[in-house]
């Protein structure tokens, strides 16, 4: 690798690397991200590496292992190009015919694209997908046309040319105004304007200053920040060095956590090959700009999202958030002014500097500007990642790009932010997604998790479910959240088990005012919020559950009991066979009846029973109907 | 160094720049309540009692006064509706693990807590701190220390250290307010120091 000592040189290596790259020579390029490796993508692309050897076609085809595109419920996912045929689910069976097919004889395997659930319309290429085509991809777009580990794959899409044209015409301030302009804010969870946030630090006297990526993604079901990092960590790196240059930082942090190991590899060979390049360390493209880049990664702890307890991680010591009552962009890391943005933040730098802030504001909504990124996952047709402009419904989200809900289910709520988050139900899915318009609705953009629950689904139990992580991730340090959550915890737990009480949604209530009101910390303020927003829209299941011990939605085990209804029941003995504890009797063509006593309500016969029968019924806050006696159990029709 | 002019529960009251609201109200004799502050140490902000209300121009809100920088012309209000609620949510939650301590006992009357509010907890450690901070910011010694995280943190004597240090100073021991502390090291030392000739020797 050489050193690029001058922009010229960066712009004559990329000319290079295009000129040795024919576009229409072939490529089969399969995702490799987490979600896709955890499906086989491994063993995909093993597969046409000696597919195609085999076939000696290692000249003229390329085979790539890219970042993530979104779709994870149909990987692994293969784009062939330059035709972008897209394959869905591909495993290592496929990969012969697809090379022998489509590769050599140029023809598509109908059985391996997209098919619409609905209409039965094929789509050969990824822009035909109804889960792509409408969403509108500026920063996620790129996962799929890199290698994630070449830089060169980088280069060749434009990158580091924003980095470039900072460096070689536009002043720190200028930088810092243009992303101020763009009205872009923070992708972690507040929505902190980032120009702001850059302006502070910048105007600050003193001289040593820092920049740092806060990619501690610890939402339950969230990883649009694991796909970009694993994906494109150069456009974050571009993004976090064209930060340092805009606030006069030298160096600059990236905090992944351990749990992702694909981000840390990632990450630590971008830093690596950026450094031989020049890209980063001294006098960068001749600029006369110092700057480098230490990767730290996270121990474990949900906490070290939260900016403080993350700088105080850097630190070296126990990550503890501590209190802001002066901004971490004046006194953070060491004391010393601060910019820490997320991932996705950092990914959209780039982006607003190569095409400008006026390009960027006409995406979005009034208050929050350019597209958001969220996972979409639970209870939805299409799992993935997608990205829309600010502004879009929720509906268009869960029905246009999720498919919607699977089985015929009927939607209840969909959960954004993150685990201190709320829950939306279906009268507001007309919501569009926004900073104000998400928090008025008694939720959050947070880092834009989303997580769609349908009819079966207890809101008292998801209520109980995140306040049970919180209270484990707490860090302990402020008694509200510690002591607080620890409490909520247990009074939401005993009202799914039955135990609730009168009195026990003031008792929460109480809680959650001295949490939000007293706690240290963003986590500690926020965490009573899946208890208020479920309150606020689905009070009558609290009480359910507390008055008449009935889970309305049927989900809570110990409020639901299982029975056989005699008039269905054919006697096949199959959920007879399948229970576990043995707990219902019977013969073949004789009712089968459950054993109340011996029944674990794991509701295995619930499952098992076959539909054209649908024998096993589920009953909460109701009597269990009388056993038919002994001798009229045999079935006669 | 700059004098500053606020407003604490509608007194007037001159202070330096930089004091904390704590700190400013203590030297005008006005009592907040407050378990993980001491004087010696660096604000630390856990405990939460010592919250306040701070008004500045047209926004109203709720501060830890321990951790509060004063600002001129800022109205603070040590006592309110709001204010005492929370405190005395925040004691009923501290005696679920400590019933029987005087400190709490005597907030407890002052707040009109419920000591039997919350299932109790079989804990007595209140998580304040300050034995750990003492050690480590006043004594620079680190014998006791914090272990684990949340919930299930706890104090923890590190024997190496304690055996050679604790006998001769012993000063964290009045600073807890539940008395635990003390407990934790007579277990510790029951323990871990029996074998150690130097801890047995100054005892006799």
């Amino acid at each position: 690798m050489i050193r690029l000592n001058t922009t010229e040189e960066l712009e004559e290596l990329r000319q290079e690397i295009l000129s040795r790259r024919d576009p229409e020579k072939p490529c089969i390029s399969i995702c490799a991200g987490a979600g896709c490796l955890a499906s086989g993508a491994g063993e995909v692309i093993a597969a046409f590496r000696s597919e195609i050897e085999k076939h000696t076609l290692t000249v003229v085809v390329d085979i790539k292992g890219t970042g993530c595109p979104g779709f994870c419920e149909r990987g692994p996912v293969v784009v062939i190009y330059p035709e972008e045929i897209c394959y869905l689910q591909v495993t290592p069976k496929d990969v012969p015919e697809i090379v022998s097919k489509t590769i050599i004889e140029k023809q598509v395997l109908d059985r391996l694209v997209y098919v619409d659930a609905t209409t039965g319309e094929k789509a050969i290429h990824e822009y035909d997908i109804p889960f792509y085509k409408n969403q509108v991809r500026n920063v996620i777009c790129n996962n799929i046309k890199i290698d994630s580990k070449s830089i060169d794959d980088y280069l060749a899409i434009g990158g580091y040319s924003a980095l470039a044209k900072v460096l070689s015409g536009m002043t720190g301030k200028e930088v810092t105004e243009e992303v101020k302009k763009s009205g872009l804010r923070g992708r972690g969870g507040a929505g902190f304007p980032t120009g702001k946030k850059w302006e502070g630090s910048r105007n600050d006297p003193e001289k040593t200053k820092y920049v740092i990526v806060n990619a501690d993604e610890g939402d339950p079901g969230a990883f649009m920040d694991r796909a970009l990092l694993e994906g494109n960590p150069h456009s974050i790196l571009e993004g976090l060095i064209i930060g340092g240059y805009a606030i006069g930082a030298n160096e600059g942090f990236v905090y992944v956590r351990q749990e992702y190991p694909l981000a840390v590899v990632n990450i630590n060979l971008a830093v690596i090959q950026a450094e031989k390049y020049g890209l980063l360390g001294k006098n960068i493209l001749g600029s006369g700009f110092d700057f480098i880049v230490k990767v730290h990664q996270g121990a474990g702890a949900f906490v070290c999202g939260e900016s403080t307890a993350l700088m105080t991680a850097l630190e070296g010591k126990a990550g503890e958030p501590r209190p802001k009552y002066v901004r971490s962009n004046i006194k953070g890391l060491w004391n010393k002014p601060s910019v820490l943005n997320n991932v996705e933040t950092w990914a959209n730098v780039p982006i607003i500097i190569n095409k400008g802030a006026d390009w960027f504001t006409q995406i979005g909504t009034e208050s929050s500007k350019g597209t958001k990124i969220f996972s979409l996952v639970g209870k939805i047709t299409n799992t993935g990642l997608v990205e829309i402009p600010m502004g879009t419904t929720l509906k268009d989200i869960i029905s246009k790009i999720g498919g919607g809900i699977p089985g015929g289910k009927k939607f209840k709520a969909v959960q954004t932010g993150g685990p201190s988050g709320g829950c939306i139900p279906e009268e507001q899915l007309d919501l569009e997604v926004g900073f104000e318009e998400l928090t008025r609705a008694g939720s959050m953009m947070g880092s834009g998790g989303m997580i769609v629950m349908d009819e079966d689904t207890c809101m008292v139990d998801v209520a109980r479910y995140f306040i049970n992580f919180l209270t484990d991730e707490s860090c302990g340090k402020c008694l509200p959240c510690r002591e607080g959550l620890r409490q909520m915890n247990k009074i939401l737990t005993n009202i799914t088990e039955g135990k609730g009480k009168e009195g026990d949604i003031e008792l929460l209530e109480v809680l959650s005012e001295t949490a939000v009101e007293a706690s240290l910390c963003a986590l500690g303020k926020s965490a009573p919020n899946p208890f208020l927003s479920t309150l606020r829209y689905f009070r009558d299941e609290y009480e359910a559950h507390i008055r008449e011990k009935r889970c309305p939605a049927l989900y809570c085990k110990e409020l639901i009991r299982y029975y056989i209804d005699a008039e269905k029941c054919s006697g096949c003995m199959i959920c007879l066979k399948k229970c576990p504890v043995g707990a219902i009797n019977g013969e073949k063509k004789k009712i089968h009846i459950i054993d109340q006593e011996k029944c674990t309500n794991c509701g295995t016969c619930f499952e098992v029973c076959p539909a054209r029968f649908g024998a096993v019924k589920k009953i909460s806050g109701e009597p269990l109907p009388s056993p038919v006696p002994e001798e009229e159990r045999i079935i006669t029709r | 160094m700059t004098e500053i002019l606020l407003q604490i529960d509608g007194k007037e009251v001159r202070a330096r720049e930089g004091m904390t609201l704590l700190e400013i109200a203590q030297s005008e004799g006005i009592s907040i309540p407050k378990l993980c502050h001491h004087e010696k140490l660096i604000p630390f902000g856990g405990c939460r009692l010592c919250i306040v209300e701070v008004e500045s121009g047209s926004s109203k809100k709720l501060v830890v006064s321990c951790v509060y920088p004063g600002e001129e012309n800022l109205v603070v209000r040590t006592r309110s509706e709001k204010i005492d609620r929370i405190r005395k949510t925040l004691l009923e939650l501290l005696l679920a693990h400590a019933p029987n301590s005087p400190e709490l006992q005597d907030l407890m009357q002052e707040y009109g807590a419920d000591k039997n509010r919350f299932e109790k907890e079989a804990s007595f450690c209140i998580h304040c701190g300050l034995c750990v901070r003492y050690c480590a910011e006043v004594k620079k010694l680190n014998a006791v220390g914090f272990v684990d995280r949340g919930i299930n943190k706890e104090i923890c004597f590190i024997p190496e250290i304690a055996c050679a240090e604790c006998h001769k100073c012993m000063e964290c021991f009045p600073l807890c307010p539940t008395s635990w502390l003390q407990a934790v090291f007579v277990l510790t030392e029951g323990l871990a120091f029996s074998t150690n000739s130097s801890v047995t020797q100054s005892k006799e």
